[in-house]
């Protein structure tokens, strides 16, 4: 316990929901606000700001659409990482993922001659080998060399955005496309389908939904997902059960990478139905999850409501473009508050501030002046 | 105390101040009052000792007292006038200082180095030079022989424990505190201390030394003070005193120092280490060649100043480190160097020395945490899935049967008090009818009731033949519980010996490094 000024501080050990429900939706209002305050140096009135973006996305047709096409993405690699979190796994190489899988999809799209039918379910089964692929080369180089899996996974990303570029401009590049750097077009076999009206591919929503589910269920029900729990709670606790560390993290890459991988499939099969530049398929989804898991505190179900809501902000990022006519960039500001905030109130969780009693507080002085 | 707070001086009346007053201290923590208006004095030239049991709240007053904790409210004078410690920075300025029991010294520095460290007016380059010339002086004086130019590293325990004492009276302590100083001494490095702190005593320091050992508080000190559960039960002289009256006040109720036990039957060989090396974390030599037997309804005690190779010996039996050489036999199977898995599926029970960090997993429920080992295996699990309702049954059965104090079998573990932590573990490693139990340390930090109830389930594994190895610090555990005890000094065995006939002056001579002479073979 400690005071400071008219407060007293007192400790806690755990949480309740509540409690955690409530500083995280602190932590987004927060941001909210601190946005505003940016919309307002824009020259852009917030309030205005804020009724147009909703009006334009949460008040639309098109604008639920966008926002769920934005979120499929994000809920296959926030789920992704939801279960590599889980094991204090730092994986920050969704992005990777995502991009191995989208360009294993694009080989087997354009260059396999599977027929008709069975290609996308090829394409998908393609796109989760490659992403989990990605995903275990640091999982082998954290448990076999102790190196750190933040800096592999990360440096991953960029050797997969340096393939997909080599591809699209070298032996991928496609003959009619006129000189750009794109592949060709899928044929139409490989196109995923989609909403009347939208871009939202639902079959990959689906897989998505499916994903948070059997997560839910593996890491509450499993024996692996007792071990990775086990593995992410206490490090010393797993190594004195006996738990294999090398099994238990691989089995968590394969999931999160290949997750990742299959998020890759839907963005080229379901809306470029090409591959093109690395920054056109993902636009930071796999940097994105990461705030979708963190914000998820570890439940794969909760996953779905986080990926919504950042759905809704790249909407949103879309809005503040083409209506407000900031740069689109002002998403990834927004992204960055919201994670700086919400890491910044996390000892908010542990601590439970509550004002002294009026007669006790200008007295205050003494108690906490260790005399 | 609201109201008038003003710094004053204490009115001397008949008699001269004393060198230290705490008066009416608390102290909360969420949950616990550490320290309960607690007050005491302390004279100069006095060996004052603080007994209690372990959690009775001596170590949080001397650390509010050392500026590491503030109080809530209650007041401090040191000769005669009122102070406010805010940081230990502020009580070395008033002349405390303090020894913890674990050293805060930087191990790869020297001693004068780590002396010279955060000290005031100490030129920019080579500090350490200028503390060199003062530590000589000091180490003589006081009888505390040190090498200042010797790196932490490379000093024994006892050694380290003389730097940290040197460090503060270098900054010029007139009132020392020592944490539980002796509980990584042998005994003959003990009396050594007690030497040094007589020293002092008549330099007209105030020494403060806190304990739960008896014999060291009658042995040393002039006064005591008991505390238990946060207050301050009484302070008497010890020379008004003895042992059985002070136990009483500490525990609150009578105390059977030895417990009951029925005589041994050594049955099969339940454990066998042959020749057993392996390395330290840092990659030296921890155990050299160590050979011995555990049979099934007997206990072997370890004995040994923390440090000697005991950890590094449970680690290998229960496959957590890997051998160099040598064999591990545990109930007739080969098991040296198998996972840790591999070993506990073949019986062996493992009480861990670092419960919090090993033992539980904090985070996660009790019901998760009593089937930790047991989880790949039925009836806890059939092909890929946990048996959730089985696992909930077990766990209702063993909180009853062993006791565990809790509001629900969902709650995390970290949650739960010390004692009630230590019998989840053992409901978990004894429920699985081991052949061997491996137990570290299993009563430290616990309190009394905790300890008696810990300390009755391995007498009672040990009548039901199992095989039980005991590693403890705590002498008097050892001799209490153990049918025969091994010594460990420096990776290796000194010897081993009956506890019927065993004298604490001999296993204090083996712990000090001595081998015992006519080696019996076992």
């Amino acid at each position: 316990m400690r005071r400071v000024g008219p407060f007293i501080l007192e400790r806690r050990r755990a949480p309740s929901r509540a409690v955690v429900i409530g500083v995280s939706v602190l932590a987004v209002l927060a941001a909210l606000l601190v946005m505003a305050i940016i919309f307002a140096g824009y020259g852009v009135n917030p309030w205005h700001a804020y009724a147009t973006i909703g009006k334009s996305t949460l008040g639309s047709r098109y604008g639920l659409m966008e926002i769920l096409r934005r979120t499929i993405p994000l809920l296959l690699c926030g789920v992704g990482l939801v279960i590599a979190f889980r094991a204090q796994f730092w994986n920050i190489g969704a992005e990777g993922q995502l991009l191995a899988g989208a360009v294993a999809a694009t080989g087997v799209a354009l260059y396999s001659g599977i027929p008709g039918p069975w290609l996308l379910p090829a394409m998908f089964g393609a796109g989760f080998l490659a992403g989990a692929v990605w995903g275990i080369i640091p999982a082998f180089l954290k448990v076999k060399l102790r190196v750190n899996d933040v800096i592999t996974t990360l440096m991953m990303n960029y050797i997969m955005i340096y393939i997909v570029d080599w591809l699209i401009h070298g032996p991928w590049k496609g003959p009619t496309m006129r000189g750009f750097a794109y592949t060709d077009i899928f044929p139409k076999a490989a196109w995923l389908p989609t909403l009347p009206l939208s871009r939202v591919h639902w079959p990959t929503l689906v897989i998505g939904v499916a994903a948070a589910i059997l997560a839910a269920l593996i890491l509450s029900r499993t024996r692996l997902g007792y071990e990775i729990r086990v593995v992410g709670e206490s490090e010393g606790a797993a190594r004195y059960a006996g738990i294999n560390f090398l099994r238990v993290s691989l089995a968590v890459m394969i999931l999160s990478g290949g997750l990742a991988g299959l998020a890759g499939v839907g963005e080229v099969a379901g809306i470029h139905h090409r591959l093109l530049s690395p920054t056109q398929v993902s636009m930071g989804y796999g940097y994105t999850a990461i705030i979708v898991a963190w914000l998820a505190r570890g439940s794969p179900l909760v996953a779905i409501v986080t990926s919504l809501l950042f759905g809704l902000i790249f909407a949103a990022g879309d809005v503040i473009k083409t209506v407000l006519r900031m740069p689109f960039q002002v998403t990834g500001v927004f992204n960055g508050l919201i994670l700086f905030f919400l890491i910044g109130v996390e000892p908010l969780m542990y601590w439970r501030v509550r004002l002294l009693p009026k007669g006790e507080r200008w007295t205050g002085r003494a108690g906490s002046s260790g005399s | 105390m609201a109201g008038t707070n003003e710094e004053g001086l204490v009115r001397a009346s008949s008699y001269t101040s004393p060198m230290l007053v705490m008066r009416d201290i608390v102290k909360t923590f969420p949950g616990v009052v550490a320290n309960d208006h607690v007050s005491l004095e302390v004279q100069a030239g006095e060996i004052y000792a603080l007994l209690g049991e372990n959690g009775a709240g001596k170590t949080t007053l001397m650390n509010i007292l050392y500026g590491l904790y503030r109080p809530d409210s209650g007041e401090i004078y040191v000769k005669g006038k009122r102070i406010h410690i805010r940081s230990p920075r502020d009580a070395i300025a008033h002349g405390i200082g303090m020894v913890h029991q674990h050293f805060k010294l930087v191990r790869p520095h020297t001693v004068a180095e780590n002396v010279a460290l955060g000290l005031a007016g100490t030129p920019f380059w080579q500090p350490a030079r200028v503390v060199e010339r003062g530590l000589k002086e000091l180490s003589e004086r006081y009888g505390l022989p040190v090498d200042p130019r010797a790196r932490v590293w490379q000093l024994s325990a006892g050694e380290q424990q003389r730097v940290e004492i040197l460090k503060a009276l270098y900054r010029g302590a007139e009132i020392l505190i020592l944490d539980e100083p002796t509980s990584v001494l042998t005994p003959q490095e003990t009396a050594e201390l007690f030497k040094v702190l007589l020293h002092m005593k008549q330099e007209g320091h105030a020494v403060i030394f806190i304990t739960h050992k008896l014999s060291e508080v009658m042995e040393v000190a002039d006064r005591v003070t008991v505390m238990r559960r946060g207050k301050v039960v009484g302070t008497l002289p010890t020379a008004e005193t003895d042992k059985g009256s002070l136990a009483r006040m500490m525990v609150g109720r009578e105390v059977v120092f030895r417990l009951s036990k029925g005589e041994c039957h050594p049955g099969e060989e339940a454990l066998v280490v042959e020749d057993l090396h392996a390395l330290s974390d840092r990659g030296i030599p921890a155990l050299r060649g160590v050979s011995f037997t555990v049979r099934r309804g007997e206990i072997l005690g370890i004995a040994g100043v923390a440090g000697n190779g005991q950890r590094e010996l449970v680690e290998v039996i229960t496959g957590l480190r890997k051998a160099q050489r040598g064999r591990i036999i545990v109930l007739g199977k080969d098991l040296t160097n198998r996972s840790a898995r591999r070993i506990a599926d073949a019986g062996v029970a493992h009480i861990p020395e670092e419960r919090l960090r090993m033992g539980i997993v904090p985070g996660m429920s009790i019901e998760d945490n009593l089937i930790l080992k047991k989880h790949h295996r039925p009836p806890f699990s059939r092909g890929p899935f946990l048996q959730l309702r089985k696992v909930h049954a077990f766990a209702k059965r063993v909180i009853e049967e062993y006791d565990i104090m809790t509001p629900s079998p969902r709650t995390p573990a970290k949650l739960l008090s010390g004692g009630n932590i230590q019998r989840l573990i053992l409901a978990r490693e004894l429920s699985g009818q081991p052949g061997l139990v491996v137990a570290a340390h299993p009563t430290y930090g616990l309190d009394v009731g905790a300890t008696e109830q810990i300390r009755q389930l391995l007498i009672k594994q040990r009548d039901s033949g199992v095989g039980v190895l005991l590693v403890s610090e705590d002498l008097e555990e050892i001799m209490a519980l153990s049918d025969r005890i091994a010594v460990m000094f420096r990776g290796e065995i000194m010897g081993i010996v009956s506890a019927s006939e065993a004298k604490i002056e001999e296993i204090g001579l083996m712990m000090a490094g001595e081998r015992r002479q006519q080696e019996q073979p076992s």
